[in-house]
Protein backbone atom coordinates (compact mmCIF):
# COMPACT_ATOMS: atom_id res chain seq x y z
CA UNK A 1 0.00 0.00 0.00
CA UNK A 2 1.33 3.39 -0.94
CA UNK A 3 2.08 6.05 1.64
CA UNK A 4 -0.87 8.34 2.34
CA UNK A 5 -0.68 11.87 0.97
CA UNK A 6 -1.52 14.64 3.42
CA UNK A 7 -4.61 16.69 2.54
CA UNK A 8 -3.58 20.28 3.22
CA UNK A 9 -6.01 23.07 3.94
CA UNK A 10 -6.40 25.93 1.47
CA UNK A 11 -6.66 29.13 3.46
CA UNK A 12 -9.24 31.34 1.80
CA UNK A 13 -11.17 34.53 2.50
CA UNK A 14 -14.50 34.61 4.33
CA UNK A 15 -17.04 36.90 2.65
CA UNK A 16 -20.80 36.77 3.12
CA UNK A 17 -20.65 33.34 4.74
CA UNK A 18 -18.73 31.82 1.82
CA UNK A 19 -15.06 31.02 1.39
CA UNK A 20 -13.92 32.56 -1.91
CA UNK A 21 -10.36 32.93 -3.11
CA UNK A 22 -9.22 36.47 -3.73
CA UNK A 23 -10.81 38.02 -6.82
CA UNK A 24 -7.26 38.95 -7.85
CA UNK A 25 -6.03 35.36 -7.65
CA UNK A 26 -3.07 36.45 -5.54
CA UNK A 27 -1.69 34.79 -2.47
CA UNK A 28 1.17 35.33 -0.04
CA UNK A 29 3.34 33.07 2.02
CA UNK A 30 2.77 32.74 5.73
CA UNK A 31 5.85 31.72 7.68
CA UNK A 32 6.45 30.70 11.25
CA UNK A 33 8.33 32.97 13.63
CA UNK A 34 11.44 31.00 12.71
CA UNK A 35 10.89 31.70 9.04
CA UNK A 36 9.65 28.27 7.98
CA UNK A 37 6.93 28.01 5.38
CA UNK A 38 3.52 27.29 6.95
CA UNK A 39 0.95 27.98 4.27
CA UNK A 40 -0.18 30.20 1.42
CA UNK A 41 -2.92 32.64 2.36
CA UNK A 42 -5.17 34.49 -0.09
CA UNK A 43 -4.05 38.09 -0.61
CA UNK A 44 -7.25 40.11 -0.79
CA UNK A 45 -7.55 43.04 -3.20
CA UNK A 46 -9.52 46.23 -2.78
CA UNK A 47 -12.35 44.63 -4.72
CA UNK A 48 -12.55 41.84 -2.19
CA UNK A 49 -12.75 44.54 0.47
CA UNK A 50 -15.54 46.23 -1.49
CA UNK A 51 -17.43 42.93 -1.80
CA UNK A 52 -16.97 42.29 1.91
CA UNK A 53 -18.46 45.69 2.74
CA UNK A 54 -21.45 44.94 0.50
CA UNK A 55 -21.93 41.60 2.29
CA UNK A 56 -21.61 43.26 5.69
CA UNK A 57 -24.13 45.93 4.75
CA UNK A 58 -26.55 43.32 3.50
CA UNK A 59 -26.27 41.39 6.77
CA UNK A 60 -26.64 44.49 8.95
CA UNK A 61 -30.44 44.77 8.86
CA UNK A 62 -31.08 41.27 10.07
CA UNK A 63 -28.25 41.20 12.61
CA UNK A 64 -28.97 44.58 14.16
CA UNK A 65 -32.68 43.71 14.16
CA UNK A 66 -32.15 40.42 16.00
CA UNK A 67 -32.89 40.53 19.70
CA UNK A 68 -29.84 41.11 21.90
CA UNK A 69 -30.64 37.84 23.61
CA UNK A 70 -30.43 36.03 20.28
CA UNK A 71 -27.10 37.70 19.44
CA UNK A 72 -25.76 36.63 22.84
CA UNK A 73 -26.83 33.06 22.22
CA UNK A 74 -25.10 33.01 18.86
CA UNK A 75 -21.88 34.38 20.34
CA UNK A 76 -22.10 31.73 23.00
CA UNK A 77 -22.57 29.18 20.25
CA UNK A 78 -19.33 30.39 18.66
CA UNK A 79 -17.60 29.75 21.98
CA UNK A 80 -19.00 26.22 21.98
CA UNK A 81 -17.66 25.62 18.48
CA UNK A 82 -14.26 27.06 19.44
CA UNK A 83 -14.14 24.70 22.37
CA UNK A 84 -14.50 21.77 19.98
CA UNK A 85 -11.54 22.88 17.87
CA UNK A 86 -9.15 23.91 20.64
CA UNK A 87 -6.39 21.61 19.47
CA UNK A 88 -6.36 23.06 15.95
CA UNK A 89 -6.10 26.61 17.29
CA UNK A 90 -3.46 25.59 19.79
CA UNK A 91 -1.37 23.94 17.05
CA UNK A 92 -1.60 27.01 14.85
CA UNK A 93 -0.65 29.24 17.76
CA UNK A 94 2.33 27.06 18.59
CA UNK A 95 3.52 27.38 15.01
CA UNK A 96 3.74 31.15 15.35
CA UNK A 97 5.77 31.39 18.56
CA UNK A 98 9.50 31.84 18.43
CA UNK A 99 10.74 30.45 21.71
CA UNK A 100 9.86 27.01 22.93
CA UNK A 101 9.87 28.34 26.47
CA UNK A 102 8.52 31.79 27.30
CA UNK A 103 9.70 34.30 29.88
CA UNK A 104 7.11 32.99 32.28
CA UNK A 105 8.64 29.56 32.11
CA UNK A 106 5.68 27.97 30.33
CA UNK A 107 6.38 25.87 27.28
CA UNK A 108 4.81 26.68 23.94
CA UNK A 109 2.10 24.04 24.16
CA UNK A 110 0.95 25.31 27.53
CA UNK A 111 0.94 28.90 26.35
CA UNK A 112 -1.03 27.91 23.26
CA UNK A 113 -3.72 26.18 25.25
CA UNK A 114 -3.88 29.09 27.72
CA UNK A 115 -4.37 31.46 24.79
CA UNK A 116 -7.27 29.42 23.40
CA UNK A 117 -8.84 29.17 26.87
CA UNK A 118 -8.60 32.91 27.29
CA UNK A 119 -10.16 33.50 23.85
CA UNK A 120 -13.13 31.25 24.60
CA UNK A 121 -13.63 32.87 28.00
CA UNK A 122 -13.48 36.32 26.41
CA UNK A 123 -16.15 35.36 23.90
CA UNK A 124 -18.44 34.09 26.64
CA UNK A 125 -17.80 37.28 28.58
CA UNK A 126 -18.85 39.43 25.60
CA UNK A 127 -21.83 37.17 24.84
CA UNK A 128 -23.13 37.99 28.30
CA UNK A 129 -22.98 41.69 27.52
CA UNK A 130 -25.43 41.46 24.60
CA UNK A 131 -28.59 42.16 26.61
CA UNK A 132 -26.90 44.24 29.30
CA UNK A 133 -25.11 46.93 27.33
CA UNK A 134 -28.35 48.87 26.81
CA UNK A 135 -28.99 48.90 30.55
CA UNK A 136 -25.48 50.07 31.34
CA UNK A 137 -24.91 52.44 28.43
CA UNK A 138 -28.50 53.71 28.04
CA UNK A 139 -30.29 55.97 30.47
CA UNK A 140 -33.55 57.59 31.47
CA UNK A 141 -32.73 61.30 31.38
CA UNK A 142 -34.11 63.87 33.83
CA UNK A 143 -35.49 66.82 31.83
CA UNK A 144 -37.64 69.86 32.55
CA UNK A 145 -40.82 69.21 30.63
CA UNK A 146 -43.73 66.83 30.24
CA UNK A 147 -41.68 64.14 28.52
CA UNK A 148 -40.20 60.81 29.36
CA UNK A 149 -36.75 61.17 27.89
CA UNK A 150 -34.54 58.15 27.41
CA UNK A 151 -31.39 57.27 25.53
CA UNK A 152 -30.44 53.90 24.20
CA UNK A 153 -27.40 52.63 22.32
CA UNK A 154 -27.75 51.53 18.71
CA UNK A 155 -25.17 49.83 16.48
CA UNK A 156 -23.22 52.17 14.19
CA UNK A 157 -23.40 49.93 11.10
CA UNK A 158 -20.54 48.34 9.19
CA UNK A 159 -17.22 48.44 11.03
CA UNK A 160 -13.81 47.73 9.50
CA UNK A 161 -11.44 46.01 11.89
CA UNK A 162 -7.72 46.03 11.20
CA UNK A 163 -7.19 42.92 13.23
CA UNK A 164 -4.44 41.91 15.60
CA UNK A 165 -2.87 38.56 14.86
CA UNK A 166 -3.52 36.40 17.89
CA UNK A 167 -6.75 34.47 18.39
CA UNK A 168 -7.33 36.23 21.71
CA UNK A 169 -6.74 39.59 20.06
CA UNK A 170 -9.12 38.74 17.24
CA UNK A 171 -11.90 37.66 19.58
CA UNK A 172 -11.28 40.72 21.72
CA UNK A 173 -11.73 43.04 18.73
CA UNK A 174 -14.46 41.26 16.75
CA UNK A 175 -16.77 40.19 19.60
CA UNK A 176 -17.36 43.69 21.02
CA UNK A 177 -18.14 44.97 17.52
CA UNK A 178 -20.72 42.35 16.60
CA UNK A 179 -22.30 41.72 20.01
CA UNK A 180 -24.03 45.11 19.89
CA UNK A 181 -25.43 44.51 16.39
CA UNK A 182 -22.73 45.87 14.09
CA UNK A 183 -21.40 43.84 11.19
CA UNK A 184 -17.73 43.90 10.36
CA UNK A 185 -14.97 43.40 7.82
CA UNK A 186 -11.79 42.14 9.46
CA UNK A 187 -8.42 42.43 7.75
CA UNK A 188 -5.50 40.35 9.01
CA UNK A 189 -1.98 40.46 7.64
CA UNK A 190 0.62 38.69 9.76
CA UNK A 191 -0.08 35.16 10.97
CA UNK A 192 -3.60 35.16 9.47
CA UNK A 193 -4.21 31.46 9.91
CA UNK A 194 -5.98 31.85 13.25
CA UNK A 195 -8.35 34.30 11.56
CA UNK A 196 -9.23 31.89 8.76
CA UNK A 197 -9.67 28.98 11.13
CA UNK A 198 -11.89 31.27 13.19
CA UNK A 199 -13.91 31.91 10.03
CA UNK A 200 -14.49 28.18 9.73
CA UNK A 201 -15.85 28.24 13.27
CA UNK A 202 -18.07 31.24 12.52
CA UNK A 203 -19.45 29.55 9.42
CA UNK A 204 -20.96 26.76 11.54
CA UNK A 205 -22.11 28.84 14.51
CA UNK A 206 -25.56 30.11 13.46
CA UNK A 207 -23.93 33.46 12.74
CA UNK A 208 -25.74 34.84 9.65
CA UNK A 209 -23.44 35.06 6.62
CA UNK A 210 -21.90 38.52 6.19
CA UNK A 211 -21.96 39.54 9.86
CA UNK A 212 -18.25 38.84 10.13
CA UNK A 213 -16.17 38.91 6.94
CA UNK A 214 -12.50 38.06 7.15
CA UNK A 215 -9.88 39.14 4.63
CA UNK A 216 -6.24 38.17 4.66
CA UNK A 217 -3.82 40.44 2.86
CA UNK A 218 -1.68 43.51 3.20
CA UNK A 219 -3.08 46.05 5.63
CA UNK A 220 -1.37 48.95 3.89
CA UNK A 221 -3.09 47.98 0.65
CA UNK A 222 -6.61 47.42 2.00
CA UNK A 223 -6.97 49.71 4.99
CA UNK A 224 -7.07 53.06 3.13
CA UNK A 225 -9.92 51.80 0.90
CA UNK A 226 -11.93 50.74 3.92
CA UNK A 227 -11.09 53.94 5.77
CA UNK A 228 -12.36 56.13 2.93
CA UNK A 229 -15.34 53.90 2.05
CA UNK A 230 -18.50 55.95 2.42
CA UNK A 231 -20.56 52.90 3.37
CA UNK A 232 -18.37 51.96 6.35
CA UNK A 233 -19.45 53.54 9.62
CA UNK A 234 -16.54 52.78 11.90
CA UNK A 235 -12.96 51.61 11.82
CA UNK A 236 -10.90 49.90 14.48
CA UNK A 237 -7.22 50.62 13.80
CA UNK A 238 -5.86 48.11 16.34
CA UNK A 239 -3.69 46.18 13.90
CA UNK A 240 -2.30 49.22 12.08
CA UNK A 241 1.10 50.74 12.70
CA UNK A 242 1.34 54.42 13.58
CA UNK A 243 1.78 55.73 10.06
CA UNK A 244 -1.04 53.68 8.58
CA UNK A 245 -3.30 54.57 11.49
CA UNK A 246 -2.69 58.28 10.91
CA UNK A 247 -3.41 57.93 7.19
CA UNK A 248 -6.59 55.98 7.88
CA UNK A 249 -7.79 58.50 10.42
CA UNK A 250 -7.59 61.27 7.84
CA UNK A 251 -9.43 59.17 5.27
CA UNK A 252 -12.05 58.15 7.84
CA UNK A 253 -12.96 61.78 8.44
CA UNK A 254 -14.65 61.85 5.00
CA UNK A 255 -17.88 60.38 6.33
CA UNK A 256 -17.21 60.96 10.03
CA UNK A 257 -16.48 57.35 10.85
CA UNK A 258 -16.14 56.28 14.42
CA UNK A 259 -12.43 55.59 14.83
CA UNK A 260 -10.82 53.45 17.49
CA UNK A 261 -7.12 54.30 17.59
CA UNK A 262 -4.51 51.65 18.30
CA UNK A 263 -3.44 51.56 21.93
CA UNK A 264 -1.15 49.44 24.00
CA UNK A 265 -3.50 46.51 24.08
CA UNK A 266 -2.85 43.88 26.69
CA UNK A 267 -5.36 41.24 25.67
CA UNK A 268 -5.07 39.37 28.94
CA UNK A 269 -6.26 42.37 30.94
CA UNK A 270 -9.91 43.06 31.81
CA UNK A 271 -11.27 44.58 28.55
CA UNK A 272 -13.97 46.84 29.97
CA UNK A 273 -16.82 48.14 27.83
CA UNK A 274 -14.75 50.66 25.84
CA UNK A 275 -14.52 48.53 22.71
CA UNK A 276 -18.28 48.01 22.66
CA UNK A 277 -19.22 51.64 23.20
CA UNK A 278 -16.73 52.81 20.55
CA UNK A 279 -19.08 51.57 17.83
CA UNK A 280 -22.41 52.54 19.29
CA UNK A 281 -24.57 55.51 18.53
CA UNK A 282 -27.01 56.90 21.03
CA UNK A 283 -30.64 57.38 20.19
CA UNK A 284 -32.59 59.70 22.46
CA UNK A 285 -36.38 59.62 22.48
CA UNK A 286 -38.68 62.32 23.83
CA UNK A 287 -41.95 60.65 24.69
CA UNK A 288 -44.81 62.97 25.69
CA UNK A 289 -46.45 62.22 29.04
CA UNK A 290 -49.32 63.73 30.98
CA UNK A 291 -51.36 64.85 27.96
CA UNK B 1 -47.26 35.05 -41.04
CA UNK B 2 -46.91 31.63 -39.47
CA UNK B 3 -44.85 30.37 -42.40
CA UNK B 4 -42.56 33.37 -42.19
CA UNK B 5 -42.06 33.22 -38.41
CA UNK B 6 -41.45 29.49 -38.43
CA UNK B 7 -39.14 29.93 -41.39
CA UNK B 8 -36.79 32.10 -39.33
CA UNK B 9 -33.56 30.24 -38.57
CA UNK B 10 -33.61 28.56 -35.17
CA UNK B 11 -31.55 30.03 -32.35
CA UNK B 12 -28.50 28.07 -31.26
CA UNK B 13 -29.28 28.16 -27.55
CA UNK B 14 -25.88 27.08 -26.27
CA UNK B 15 -24.17 29.41 -28.74
CA UNK B 16 -26.30 32.38 -27.67
CA UNK B 17 -25.64 31.73 -24.00
CA UNK B 18 -21.93 31.37 -24.61
CA UNK B 19 -21.64 34.45 -26.79
CA UNK B 20 -23.49 36.55 -24.21
CA UNK B 21 -21.31 35.14 -21.42
CA UNK B 22 -18.16 35.77 -23.44
CA UNK B 23 -19.08 39.38 -24.18
CA UNK B 24 -19.93 39.88 -20.50
CA UNK B 25 -16.29 39.28 -19.62
CA UNK B 26 -15.07 42.36 -21.51
CA UNK B 27 -13.15 44.62 -19.20
CA UNK B 28 -14.31 48.23 -19.40
CA UNK B 29 -12.12 50.51 -17.30
CA UNK B 30 -11.16 54.13 -16.62
CA UNK B 31 -12.15 56.56 -19.39
CA UNK B 32 -14.22 54.01 -21.26
CA UNK B 33 -16.01 53.11 -18.04
CA UNK B 34 -16.77 56.75 -17.33
CA UNK B 35 -18.22 57.17 -20.81
CA UNK B 36 -20.19 53.94 -20.47
CA UNK B 37 -21.67 55.06 -17.15
CA UNK B 38 -22.78 58.42 -18.55
CA UNK B 39 -24.19 56.73 -21.64
CA UNK B 40 -26.06 54.24 -19.46
CA UNK B 41 -27.50 57.06 -17.34
CA UNK B 42 -28.73 58.80 -20.49
CA UNK B 43 -30.41 55.55 -21.59
CA UNK B 44 -32.27 54.86 -18.35
CA UNK B 45 -36.04 54.75 -18.39
CA UNK B 46 -36.57 55.61 -14.75
CA UNK B 47 -39.46 53.40 -13.82
CA UNK B 48 -42.02 53.20 -11.08
CA UNK B 49 -44.74 50.63 -11.65
CA UNK B 50 -46.14 49.81 -8.24
CA UNK B 51 -49.71 49.59 -7.08
CA UNK B 52 -48.68 51.99 -4.31
CA UNK B 53 -47.46 54.75 -6.66
CA UNK B 54 -48.62 58.22 -5.67
CA UNK B 55 -48.46 61.56 -7.52
CA UNK B 56 -45.87 62.65 -4.95
CA UNK B 57 -43.64 59.68 -5.72
CA UNK B 58 -43.90 60.38 -9.44
CA UNK B 59 -42.98 64.05 -8.90
CA UNK B 60 -39.96 63.00 -6.82
CA UNK B 61 -38.91 60.59 -9.55
CA UNK B 62 -39.25 63.32 -12.17
CA UNK B 63 -36.98 65.62 -10.19
CA UNK B 64 -34.46 62.80 -10.07
CA UNK B 65 -34.85 62.25 -13.82
CA UNK B 66 -33.97 65.88 -14.53
CA UNK B 67 -31.05 66.01 -12.10
CA UNK B 68 -30.00 62.46 -11.16
CA UNK B 69 -27.54 63.66 -8.54
CA UNK B 70 -27.33 67.16 -7.08
CA UNK B 71 -23.76 66.50 -5.98
CA UNK B 72 -22.71 65.76 -9.58
CA UNK B 73 -24.29 68.47 -11.75
CA UNK B 74 -22.60 67.16 -14.90
CA UNK B 75 -24.56 63.90 -14.87
CA UNK B 76 -26.70 63.66 -18.01
CA UNK B 77 -30.45 63.49 -17.54
CA UNK B 78 -32.15 60.15 -18.04
CA UNK B 79 -34.03 59.25 -21.21
CA UNK B 80 -37.54 58.91 -19.85
CA UNK B 81 -39.75 58.37 -16.85
CA UNK B 82 -42.03 55.35 -17.07
CA UNK B 83 -45.31 55.31 -15.13
CA UNK B 84 -48.83 53.91 -15.18
CA UNK B 85 -51.33 55.75 -17.45
CA UNK B 86 -53.22 57.51 -14.65
CA UNK B 87 -50.01 59.20 -13.49
CA UNK B 88 -48.90 60.38 -16.94
CA UNK B 89 -50.37 63.87 -16.48
CA UNK B 90 -48.41 64.29 -13.24
CA UNK B 91 -45.16 63.28 -14.94
CA UNK B 92 -45.82 65.48 -17.98
CA UNK B 93 -46.28 68.52 -15.74
CA UNK B 94 -43.19 67.74 -13.70
CA UNK B 95 -40.98 67.16 -16.75
CA UNK B 96 -42.14 69.99 -19.00
CA UNK B 97 -39.22 71.64 -20.76
CA UNK B 98 -36.64 69.19 -19.43
CA UNK B 99 -36.30 67.03 -22.55
CA UNK B 100 -37.01 63.92 -20.49
CA UNK B 101 -39.68 61.84 -22.21
CA UNK B 102 -42.73 60.46 -20.47
CA UNK B 103 -43.37 56.79 -21.11
CA UNK B 104 -46.52 55.04 -20.04
CA UNK B 105 -47.30 51.37 -19.85
CA UNK B 106 -50.67 50.56 -21.38
CA UNK B 107 -52.83 47.70 -22.70
CA UNK B 108 -53.67 46.11 -19.35
CA UNK B 109 -50.04 45.99 -18.19
CA UNK B 110 -48.52 43.67 -17.03
CA UNK B 111 -50.71 40.69 -17.98
CA UNK B 112 -52.27 42.04 -21.17
CA UNK B 113 -55.42 40.10 -20.38
CA UNK B 114 -58.10 42.47 -21.63
CA UNK B 115 -60.15 42.91 -24.77
CA UNK B 116 -58.73 44.91 -27.64
CA UNK B 117 -61.21 47.76 -27.02
CA UNK B 118 -59.94 48.17 -23.47
CA UNK B 119 -56.32 48.04 -24.62
CA UNK B 120 -56.88 50.67 -27.29
CA UNK B 121 -58.83 52.88 -24.88
CA UNK B 122 -55.99 52.55 -22.33
CA UNK B 123 -53.51 53.65 -25.00
CA UNK B 124 -55.64 56.54 -26.28
CA UNK B 125 -56.01 57.79 -22.72
CA UNK B 126 -52.26 57.71 -22.03
CA UNK B 127 -51.46 59.49 -25.30
CA UNK B 128 -54.13 62.12 -24.65
CA UNK B 129 -52.59 62.79 -21.24
CA UNK B 130 -49.32 63.58 -23.00
CA UNK B 131 -47.27 60.37 -23.01
CA UNK B 132 -44.43 60.43 -25.56
CA UNK B 133 -43.90 56.69 -25.48
CA UNK B 134 -46.25 53.78 -24.93
CA UNK B 135 -45.03 50.45 -23.52
CA UNK B 136 -47.55 47.79 -24.56
CA UNK B 137 -47.54 44.10 -23.70
CA UNK B 138 -48.25 41.42 -26.26
CA UNK B 139 -50.88 38.77 -25.64
CA UNK B 140 -48.56 35.92 -24.64
CA UNK B 141 -51.44 33.49 -24.42
CA UNK B 142 -52.29 34.09 -28.08
CA UNK B 143 -48.64 33.99 -29.09
CA UNK B 144 -47.93 30.72 -27.33
CA UNK B 145 -51.04 29.07 -28.76
CA UNK B 146 -49.90 30.05 -32.24
CA UNK B 147 -52.45 32.79 -32.98
CA UNK B 148 -49.81 35.11 -34.39
CA UNK B 149 -52.38 37.04 -36.43
CA UNK B 150 -54.18 38.14 -33.29
CA UNK B 151 -50.95 39.36 -31.68
CA UNK B 152 -50.01 41.17 -34.90
CA UNK B 153 -53.40 42.84 -35.28
CA UNK B 154 -53.39 44.03 -31.68
CA UNK B 155 -50.00 45.66 -32.12
CA UNK B 156 -51.20 47.32 -35.33
CA UNK B 157 -54.33 48.61 -33.59
CA UNK B 158 -52.38 49.96 -30.61
CA UNK B 159 -49.80 51.52 -32.94
CA UNK B 160 -52.63 53.31 -34.73
CA UNK B 161 -53.96 54.55 -31.37
CA UNK B 162 -50.51 55.86 -30.46
CA UNK B 163 -50.44 58.52 -33.14
CA UNK B 164 -47.09 60.30 -32.85
CA UNK B 165 -46.11 58.51 -29.65
CA UNK B 166 -43.39 55.87 -29.91
CA UNK B 167 -44.56 52.32 -29.38
CA UNK B 168 -42.48 49.90 -27.33
CA UNK B 169 -43.68 46.32 -27.51
CA UNK B 170 -42.99 44.18 -24.45
CA UNK B 171 -42.38 40.55 -25.37
CA UNK B 172 -42.20 39.31 -21.76
CA UNK B 173 -39.46 36.86 -22.68
CA UNK B 174 -39.67 35.16 -19.28
CA UNK B 175 -42.99 33.68 -20.44
CA UNK B 176 -42.02 32.83 -24.01
CA UNK B 177 -40.23 29.62 -23.00
CA UNK B 178 -37.72 29.36 -25.87
CA UNK B 179 -35.20 31.56 -27.64
CA UNK B 180 -36.86 30.65 -30.93
CA UNK B 181 -40.05 32.22 -29.61
CA UNK B 182 -38.13 35.36 -28.62
CA UNK B 183 -36.81 35.67 -32.17
CA UNK B 184 -40.28 35.12 -33.66
CA UNK B 185 -41.94 37.57 -31.27
CA UNK B 186 -39.28 40.16 -32.10
CA UNK B 187 -39.89 39.87 -35.83
CA UNK B 188 -43.64 39.78 -35.36
CA UNK B 189 -43.56 43.01 -33.34
CA UNK B 190 -41.27 44.80 -35.78
CA UNK B 191 -43.39 43.75 -38.76
CA UNK B 192 -46.46 45.07 -36.95
CA UNK B 193 -44.83 48.48 -36.60
CA UNK B 194 -43.10 48.55 -33.21
CA UNK B 195 -40.61 51.40 -32.70
CA UNK B 196 -38.95 49.51 -29.87
CA UNK B 197 -39.01 45.92 -28.68
CA UNK B 198 -38.67 45.46 -24.95
CA UNK B 199 -37.69 42.35 -23.04
CA UNK B 200 -39.92 42.28 -20.01
CA UNK B 201 -42.44 43.94 -17.78
CA UNK B 202 -40.21 43.47 -14.75
CA UNK B 203 -43.09 41.66 -13.04
CA UNK B 204 -42.08 38.17 -14.19
CA UNK B 205 -38.92 36.30 -13.29
CA UNK B 206 -36.63 35.80 -15.15
CA UNK B 207 -36.82 39.34 -16.52
CA UNK B 208 -34.16 40.68 -18.87
CA UNK B 209 -31.19 38.40 -19.47
CA UNK B 210 -28.13 38.90 -21.63
CA UNK B 211 -28.84 36.04 -24.11
CA UNK B 212 -32.42 37.22 -24.67
CA UNK B 213 -31.23 40.75 -25.31
CA UNK B 214 -28.61 39.33 -27.68
CA UNK B 215 -31.30 37.57 -29.72
CA UNK B 216 -33.45 40.70 -29.86
CA UNK B 217 -30.47 42.81 -30.92
CA UNK B 218 -29.73 40.32 -33.69
CA UNK B 219 -33.35 40.60 -34.77
CA UNK B 220 -33.30 44.42 -34.99
CA UNK B 221 -29.97 44.28 -36.84
CA UNK B 222 -31.34 41.81 -39.39
CA UNK B 223 -34.58 43.75 -39.65
CA UNK B 224 -32.66 46.97 -40.36
CA UNK B 225 -30.61 45.17 -43.00
CA UNK B 226 -33.78 43.81 -44.62
CA UNK B 227 -36.02 46.88 -44.49
CA UNK B 228 -33.79 49.85 -43.65
CA UNK B 229 -35.89 50.72 -40.60
CA UNK B 230 -34.03 50.84 -37.28
CA UNK B 231 -35.99 49.50 -34.36
CA UNK B 232 -34.83 50.12 -30.80
CA UNK B 233 -34.36 47.62 -27.98
CA UNK B 234 -35.14 48.09 -24.31
CA UNK B 235 -33.86 45.73 -21.63
CA UNK B 236 -35.95 45.97 -18.50
CA UNK B 237 -36.07 44.21 -15.20
CA UNK B 238 -33.31 42.78 -13.05
CA UNK B 239 -30.56 45.19 -14.14
CA UNK B 240 -29.40 46.61 -10.83
CA UNK B 241 -25.69 47.31 -11.02
CA UNK B 242 -23.49 49.48 -13.19
CA UNK B 243 -21.50 46.37 -14.02
CA UNK B 244 -24.62 44.70 -15.46
CA UNK B 245 -25.52 47.82 -17.42
CA UNK B 246 -22.06 47.96 -18.99
CA UNK B 247 -22.37 44.31 -20.02
CA UNK B 248 -25.56 45.20 -21.87
CA UNK B 249 -23.84 48.13 -23.59
CA UNK B 250 -21.04 45.85 -24.78
CA UNK B 251 -23.66 43.47 -26.12
CA UNK B 252 -25.40 46.29 -27.98
CA UNK B 253 -22.18 47.52 -29.52
CA UNK B 254 -21.04 44.07 -30.59
CA UNK B 255 -24.39 42.85 -31.88
CA UNK B 256 -26.46 45.66 -33.34
CA UNK B 257 -23.53 48.04 -33.74
CA UNK B 258 -22.52 51.46 -32.45
CA UNK B 259 -25.58 53.12 -34.04
CA UNK B 260 -27.66 51.54 -31.31
CA UNK B 261 -25.50 53.09 -28.54
CA UNK B 262 -27.96 55.95 -28.42
CA UNK B 263 -30.93 56.65 -26.15
CA UNK B 264 -33.04 56.79 -29.30
CA UNK B 265 -32.35 53.14 -30.07
CA UNK B 266 -31.43 51.48 -26.80
CA UNK B 267 -32.92 51.88 -23.34
CA UNK B 268 -32.44 50.36 -19.92
CA UNK B 269 -35.63 50.07 -17.92
CA UNK B 270 -34.70 50.30 -14.28
CA UNK B 271 -35.15 52.05 -10.99
CA UNK B 272 -32.42 50.95 -8.58
CA UNK B 273 -29.82 50.84 -11.38
CA UNK B 274 -29.56 54.63 -11.52
CA UNK B 275 -28.27 54.91 -7.96
CA UNK B 276 -25.60 52.30 -8.60
CA UNK B 277 -24.50 54.11 -11.75
CA UNK B 278 -24.26 57.34 -9.75
CA UNK B 279 -22.30 55.59 -7.00
CA UNK B 280 -19.82 54.20 -9.52
CA UNK B 281 -19.55 57.61 -11.12
CA UNK B 282 -18.81 59.22 -7.79
CA UNK B 283 -16.26 56.52 -6.98
CA UNK B 284 -14.45 57.36 -10.22
CA UNK B 285 -14.58 61.08 -9.48
CA UNK B 286 -13.46 60.98 -5.84
CA UNK B 287 -11.38 57.80 -5.71
CA UNK B 288 -13.37 56.57 -2.70
CA UNK B 289 -16.08 53.94 -2.63
CA UNK B 290 -19.46 55.62 -2.39
CA UNK B 291 -22.23 54.67 0.02
CA UNK B 292 -25.97 54.46 -0.65
CA UNK B 293 -26.66 56.79 2.29
CA UNK B 294 -25.63 59.70 0.10
CA UNK B 295 -28.16 59.08 -2.68
CA UNK B 296 -31.90 59.46 -2.81
CA UNK B 297 -34.18 56.63 -1.84
CA UNK B 298 -36.89 55.92 -4.36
Amino acid sequence: MSERLAVRKTYKLFIGGAFPRSESGRSYVVTSAKGDFIANAARASRKDARDAVVAARKAFGRWSGATPYNRGQILYRIAEMLEGRRSEFADEFEGTVRRTRGKDGKDAAKRASDEVDAAIDRLVWYAGWSDKIAAVHGSANPIAGPYFNFSQPEPAGVVAVLGPTSLLGLISTVAPVVVTGNTCVVVCERAPLAAITLAEVLAVSDLPGGVVNILTGHLAELAPWLASHMDVNGIDLTGADERLAAECEVAAAGNLKRVLRPGQDDWSADPGVGRMTAFLETKTVWHPIGV
Amino acid sequence: MRAFLHGLPGVDQVGADQRAAMLATRSIKTTAKRQAIDLAVSMVDLTTLEGADTPGKVRALCVKARHPDVAQPDVPRVAAVCVYPDLVAEAVTALRGSGVKVASVATAFPSGRATLDVKVADTVHAVAEGADEIDMVIDRGAFLSGRYGKVHDEIVAVKAACGDAHLKVILETGELATYDNVRRASWLSMLAGADFIKTSTGKVSPASTLPVTLIMLEAVRDFAAATGRKVGVKSAGGIRTAKDAIKYLVLVNETAGPDWLDPGLYRLGASSLLNDLLMQRQKMATGHYAGPDYFTLD
